[in-house]
């Protein structure tokens, strides 16, 4: 388990790091936190001829809240956006699903955007962006383009970051006033990839729901309030489309059947916690 | 010696450990932190994808054209210099230390690279080209034993390489005159406690001599010793073998280092220079070792009171693709305790030894114990169902009795001490069983599901060495001569200043052995166990050793400490003889106390410990008449009550038996099915406690490997033989979030067979946590059985039978879902081509528009009618890599469908699969449907087992992408009517 | 820019264990192999290479994190401590190991080191943690011999002696 040979740059600046990107005779590879990433590269999974490291670049490691959005650059890790003050109220359920990603030790490391870039379809901040309709701005030498989530994870560990694009920021949209959040995550074991991931967010008039684990990237559905025999109709829905599929750790039906029963539960958390505000 | 001489009371005590420092402070020495040879060379291991294949050619010339390779070993290159193991079993099974001609695992050792590090060795690998042509593999130990089955080795004839009856009593009889029968099956899976350092090995070899040399992490028994010097052709004298102090757990798993320990030393012996060789974690999950998956079929004759008369089991033990010695020790382990904790007189015992396209079983904590309890105890838990009492009460019904010690048990054990129903009572009224029932009471009537289980059962210490001759009937074992007993050794050495060394045979692996030592030592020295040095390197060529040597079977501290013990009181013996000459009192009335030799009734008159010691090394002149010179001291300990197999198949096993009594409360979430440990509690007598801080140490880590093994610990294979647990990440390792703190209780019941009275307590978690979960989640969901690892998914239909239908405007899937999980791929789906379906058959049937539709197809070459073999670089996300592609069409049926079939093999791994497509004509073009079925094996089955699915739909989602571009059309999947519904009302997807 | 070649071997300053020192590295070559290979820091150990197990952790610039994803190139210029710096050069542990001793939180000590580096970073930010966040924060780790009683107990000691300075 040792990484095949690589040439290496520390990027000092976005442009030094887009510079490397433009190389298309190479396969290059952007290094941020590297909690999936090395652990590919040394199950030689992935095969870079370049990895550009862009840990270190100072104008991507802050986070930024304007009125709308919470900008987290492409350094920043998952530990600093989980300190960050006042993330509980700005995009609660961020705050709420940070403690599911991975552990203290590869949160201390591993970087929000880097987790996107990964698009794990288990992955929970790829499930939050998508539930919550936030988006990533991809950059390259020649453009800059804001992809929302649904654009931006085409698949199964699959993006539509081209080979000059990198990630610089991600872009989560702050709460409103009667917003109503909850995340709830099954895992076999504690800070697992989830078997099933439910982020709910509910407004006055609208409930929006994304699941991750059970289809090969994260599945949002928005409804307008509903009875409660027409969510337990739609849940089900929901939970037939994404199907699932049966693995060592769960079957298909019991992915479908926590969609149907947690689904049900975390809206009506994400209810509750509306009503409280 | 007299009574009057008492000794210390370090023994028994909680001291805290003298490992400790250097290990928390990070200068203890773990075998790869050694020191090595400067010019020692590097090994990396190439491994097979498939699960069973032959092995058709391997061309390793790019490979060796590395600058930095010194060289690359085949099967044939080692066949030259070595023999195949030998076996527990004379059958033609030949296993070598690299794979020859045929591969029978995912994992099997193919060829070794060595290099000047192990990252350019794993760059040679990938130029390492092997052409397997696969074989149907069998992975499910019953469809092995069919006669029908695919066998590993044709020369043997079938997969079922023993079998064995034994009947003790009267079971028949028994069986006829019972009120009830009782039975279950339970199917017990493949695990292992993984420890955390892998295998390291540096070998080197004196062509001179004709010696080779080791140091590796191996932890005996050194029965394995003679099976490795005969692998190399050399006796044991010219086969050294070396052991750290310090190694990174063992759990019986490195004692499978074997094969690696001989595949290094000729690696060293072709390239001449010392070889290293560092197993990485997902070797050591696809191939190391696991315990043996079992499948028993257990039944008891049962009395309307609830008292068993007889047990009858079948049990059919897998032990992978090759039977590695010591195996099949687990299937006879228990052999002579068959009967657990019970007064059961009649017994009947079918063993069947079976071989599956498996990882080779090997020796894992527990050996054979969890296996049988599990069926044991979950059987005492079906009675107490269908006779409709409580299973406590059915358990102490059974027990053998209090008065009754020593106990022959029907199987042939002979159980040592203990009182049974007492430890019970222990574990009943300090443990709060009344509260844990209420507790049950209270979330019943909230409408939870909550659970108490229990499990009995007798823990086994010290193997009888000679217990697998059991396997061959008693002419065999006359002919080749009767087998028994157990050796163990340690020497105590005394230097001139009075400084105190102990070293001796237990190959420690963390658990405190030294500090144990150390305070058996000083007791009987009247010194402070901080005194004494001792040191645990063993060293074939330096050191005494046995068959027995090793750490396993619970063995330390009714064997090694016992010879420690006996060690140090030749010593102490010696010590008082000189002294008494010295002080000029009777010998009876020297103490060795503090320091100090003293006359007891003149404590005035003493002598400093180091002076006397001294005198053996000063003034050997002087010493008693008859007395050797110097002070070491080495003692041998052979209990005599490990006799060898009677005629009549009865066999004492081991020679301490334990008892240990658990129950625990388990609650189900109602809606997710998730399982929490509400109250653990474990009472044990494992005899005297040497040291209670380290024997609780080690039931908590049973216990906390008993829980994995309840709850998340299995090696998953496909039933293609893929393996699918390949990193930490899918084979699941309790953490600290799932391990609650068991309440532990002791009593102490001090066997009479040591001098000691120690037991061993370190595997009897492994055997009772399994069970005693399993049985309170059947009482709290009302199974009748379920099998390990249970996770949530498996109890899904108890809580909830049927499956909510879907929407009617939602299609049925036709994928087959099993409860247990199905793990083949299969797919379907469907895209529109803007073409008429003859210009669809021909641009498929075109190898030019083939290789443009193959996603990252490079020179595709036209080998047959419609059959076709292609470079290809296949990506899904970042992954990717080069494969080599055999592509055909069949059933070709113009224009309307074809089936496409095909394999891929590379260094990520093999696939085969195979898929339908239809035409159907439709307004402006065609619609094409399609279903798969893919099997992958290899790495990426091994690391991304959870991925597969989806990288599957991935590849042939592009496949079909391509086609519709080719054909001048827009990739859009054709919506479901659902899809179309959304889309109309605005939602993104 | 600087772009360092995959067949060159670069120079890595660094501070480590509270020294300046510097090595020679591939880019490629993981921290947790440069500072047992190169520099000898054998205390690093290596479980399983894929981020999951936690023995290799050490501290960068004070953080706990897995040297088996980290590049030894990444840390040129930056702080490396490993549990080295945890005891004084006379042989006696931190409060910290000496709770482990005492609590028989180690069997085999293979994880050990990475596990103690973790509770440091840990402890610094969060003073007074309940028993169910030290054990949120130690399932980053597998040990596979002791079931995590004694450590948990240690860690939760040494806290509270910690808070009340003692």
């Amino acid at each position: 388990m040792k990484p095949v040979p690589f040439d290496y740059v520390q990027a000092q600046s976005t442009e030094e790091a887009l510079a490397c990107l433009k190389d298309s005779d190479r396969n290059v590879r952007v290094l941020a936190g590297g909690q999936s990433l090395v652990a590919m590269l040394n199950l030689r999974l992935v095969r870079p001829n370049l990895l550009v490291d862009i840990s270190q670049i100072e104008s991507l490691s802050t986070i930024r809240q304007s009125k709308d959005i919470l900008e987290i650059g492409a350094a920043v890790t998952q530990a600093e956006l989980k300190q960050w003050p006042g993330l509980a109220e700005s995009v609660p359920q961020l705050s709420m699903a940070l403690p599911f990603v991975g552990h203290f030790q590869t949160r201390n490391k591993g970087t929000v955007c880097g987790s996107l870039a990964h698009a794990d379809p288990s992955s929970e901040l790829p499930l939050c962006l998508a539930a919550l309709n936030g988006s990533v701005v991809l950059q390259s030498a020649r453009r800059s383009r804001v992809l929302n989530a649904a654009e931006f994870q085409t698949g199964m560990l699959s993006t539509a970051c081209q080979p000059d694009e990198m990630i610089v920021a991600a872009r989560y949209p702050i709460s409103r006033e009667g917003d109503g959040f909850a995340f709830r995550e099954v895992a076999r074991r504690h800070g697992d990839f989830a078997i099933v991931a439910l982020a709910a967010f509910v407004t006055e008039s609208k409930i929006r729901l994304g699941i991750g684990g059970l289809a090969s990237r994260p599945s949002v559905r928005e409804w307008d309030i509903l009875s409660e025999q027409e969510l337990d109709e739609a849940l089900n829905a929901f939970a037939w489309q994404l199907k699932g599929s049966d693995d060592i750790h769960a079957t298909a039906r019991y992915r479908r059947e926590l969609v149907r029963r947690l689904g049900r539960q975390v809206i009506e958390e994400a209810k509750s916690a509306r009503t409280k505000e | 010696m007299s009574a009057k001489n008492t000794v210390g009371s370090y023994v028994g005590q909680a001291i805290e450990r003298q490992e400790d420092a250097a290990l928390l402070g990070g200068q203890a020495l773990f075998s790869d932190d050694l020191p090595i040879a400067a010019g020692t060379l590097h090994a990396a291991i190439l491994r097979s994808p498939h699960a069973h294949a032959e092995i058709v050619s391997i061309d390793t010339i790019a490979a060796k054209a590395l600058p930095s390779v010194a060289a690359v070993l085949i099967g044939s290159d080692i066949q030259q210099y070595s023999d195949p193991f030998i076996t527990v079993l004379k059958r033609p099974i030949d296993e070598w230390s690299l794979a020859v001609d045929r591969v029978r695992f995912v994992g099997e050792a193919v060829a070794v690279v060595i290099a000047e590090d192990r990252y350019k060795a794993e760059d040679a690998l990938d130029l390492i080209n092997v052409i397997y042509k696969p074989l149907p593999a069998v992975i499910n130990p019953k469809e092995a034993a069919k006669e029908n089955a695919p066998i590993l080795y044709p020369e043997a004839g079938s997969n079922v390489l023993s079998e064995r009856h034994f009947k003790y009593g009267d079971p028949d009889g028994a069986f006829a005159k019972s009120k009830h029968k009782v039975s279950i099956e339970i199917d017990y899976p493949r695990n292992s406690q993984t420890p955390l350092e892998g295998y390291v090995v540096v070998a080197s070899y004196n062509k001179f001599d004709d010696a080779y040399e080791v140091n590796a992490n191996f932890q005996g028994p050194y029965t394995v010793h003679p099976v490795m010097s005969r692998a190399l052709r050399v006796p044991g004298s010219r086969f050294r073998m070396q052991t750290p102090a310090h190694s990174g757990g063992g759990f019986g798993v490195k004692q499978a280092i074997f094969p690696y320990v001989v595949l290094m030393c000729l690696a060293a012996r072709h390239v001449g220079r010392p070889v290293k060789w560092v197993e990485d974690r997902l070797e050591h999950l696809t191939a190391a070792t696991a315990a043996p998956n079992r499948i028993i079929q257990a039944e008891a004759a049962v009395q309307e009171d609830g008292r068993v008369t007889a047990f009858r089991f079948v049990q059919l033990d897998d032990y992978g693709a090759h039977l590695r010695p010591p195996m099949p020790g687990p299937l006879y382990r228990q052999h002579g305790l068959m009967t657990g904790a019970y007064d059961v007189p009649n017994l009947a015992i079918t063993n069947r030894l079976v071989l599956t396209n498996k990882t080779p079983s090997g020796m894992v904590r527990g050996f054979g114990g969890p296996q049988i309890y599990f069926a044991i105890e979950r059987l005492m838990h079906r009675i107490a169902i269908e006779l409709g009492m409580d299973p406590l009460d059915v358990i102490r019904r059974n027990l053998v009795a209090s008065d009754s010690f020593p106990y022959r048990a029907a199987g042939g054990a002979l159980l040592d001490s203990g009182d049974y129903q007492k430890a019970i009572d222990l574990g009943v009224n300090d443990g709060g069983l009344d509260e844990l029932k209420r507790r049950r009471e209270k979330a019943r009537a909230e409408g939870k599901y909550y659970g108490i289980g229990y499990a009995a059962i007798v823990e086994p210490g010290q193997s009888n060495i000679g217990y697998l001759s059991t396997i061959v009937p008693f002419k065999e074992r006359q002919k080749a001569g009767h087998k028994g007993g157990s050796v163990s050794h340690a020497t105590i050495h005394v230097d001139p200043m009075g400084v105190v060394s102990v070293t001796a045979d237990c190959i420690p692996q963390g658990q405190g052995q030294a500090t144990v030592l150390s305070q058996i030592v000083a007791d009987q020295l009247g010194l402070k166990p901080e005194d004494i040095k001792v040191s645990l390197e063993h060293d074939t060529q330096k050191d005494p050793w046995s068959l027995a040597t090793g750490n396993y079977s619970s063995r330390f501290s009714s064997a090694t400490a016992v010879a420690a013990h006996l060690a140090a009181k030749k010593v102490r013996e010696k010590l008082i003889a000189v002294a008494g000459q010295a002080l000029n009192v009777t010998t009876d009335d020297i103490e060795l106390t503090g320091g100090k030799i003293v006359d007891s009734k003149n404590p005035e008159n003493f002598l400093k410990f180091h002076r006397v010691a001294g005198l053996t090394h000063w003034e050997p002149g002087k010493l008693p008449t008859g007395m050797a010179a110097g002070l070491s001291e080495t003692a041998s300990w052979a209990p005599p009550e490990l006799d060898p197999p009677t005629e009549g198949d009865q066999i004492n096993t081991s020679l301490t038996y334990g008892f240990l009594f658990d129950y625990c409360g388990v609650e189900i979430d109602p809606h997710t099915a998730e399982i929490r440990i509400d109250k653990y509690v474990t009472t044990h007598d494992s005899g005297k406690l040497l040291n209670p801080l380290i024997a609780n140490g080690q039931i908590y880590g049973a216990f906390a490997w008993g829980v994995g093994c309840a709850l998340l610990e299995e090696f998953a294979y496909g039933e293609d033989g893929s393996f699918l647990t390949g990193t930490f990440a899918d084979y699941l390792c309790p953490t600290s979030v799932e391990i609650p703190e068991p309440q532990i209780l002791h009593m102490e019941t001090p066997t009479p067979f040591t001098p000691l009275g120690a037991k061993g307590i370190g595997e009897g978690n492994c055997m009772s946590t399994p069970v005693c979960i399993a049985n309170a989640v059947c009482d709290a969901i009302g199974a009748e059985n379920v099998n390990l690892p249970i996770y949530p998914a498996k109890l899904l239909p108890f809580i909830d039978r049927e499956e909510t239908a879907p929407p009617q405007d939602i299609a049925l899937s036709q994928r087959q879902q099993t409860p247990d999980g199905g793990r083949a791929i299969v797919g379907e789906g469907n895209i529109f081509a803007p073409t008429d379906p003859e210009t669809v058959w021909q641009t498929l049937l075109d190898p030019r528009h083939l290789a443009a539709i193959i996603p990252g197809c490079q020179n595709l070459e036209v080998v047959g009618e419609n059959a076709y073999r292609a470079d290809v670089n296949i990506a899904v996300g970042p992954i990717g890599g080069m494969f080599r592609a055999e592509i055909s069409l069949s059933d070709l049926d113009p224009p309307k469908s074809v089936t496409l079939s095909g394999s891929l093999a590379g260094p990520l791994g093999s696939s085969a699969g195979s898929g339908k497509v239809r035409l159907t004509q439709e307004e402006n073009g065609t619609r094409i449907d399609y279903t798969y079925s893919v099997e992958v094996s290899g790495k990426v089955a091994a690391i991304g087992g959870r991925m597969l699915d989806g990288a599957s739909q991935v590849l042939i989602n592009q496949f079909f992408k391509r086609l519709i571009v080719r054909l001048g059309g827009e990739p859009i999947e054709k919506p479901t009517l659902w899809a179309r519904f959304l889309r109309l009302l605005g939602f993104n997807r | 820019m600087r772009e360092l070649k995959s067949d060159r071997q670069h120079k890595i300053t660094f501070t480590l264990d509270g020294r300046q020192v510097s090595g020679d590295a591939e880019p490629h070559l993981l921290l947790s192999d440069f500072l047992r290979e190169k520099l000898g820091v054998t205390s690093v150990h290596v479980g399983c290479e894929h981020g999951v197990c936690g023995t290799c952790t050490v501290h960068i610039d004070g953080k706990a994190v897995r040297a088996c994803l980290t590049f030894a190139v990444q840390v040129g210029n930056r702080r490396v401590d490993t549990v080295e710096s945890l005891s004084n050069n006379e042989g006696e542990l931190n409060d910290l190991q000496s709770a482990f001793r005492k609590h028989h939180a180690l069997q085999c000590g293979f994880c050990t080191p990475g596990i103690l580096m973790s509770v440091e970073h840990y402890l610094r930010h969060n003073s007074d943690p309940t028993e169910s966040d030290v054990r949120d924060m130690l399932s980053g780790h597998l040990c596979r011999c002791t079931g995590y009683v004694g450590m948990v107990r240690a860690i939760m000691e040494t806290a509270a002696k910690r808070k009340s300075g003692i």
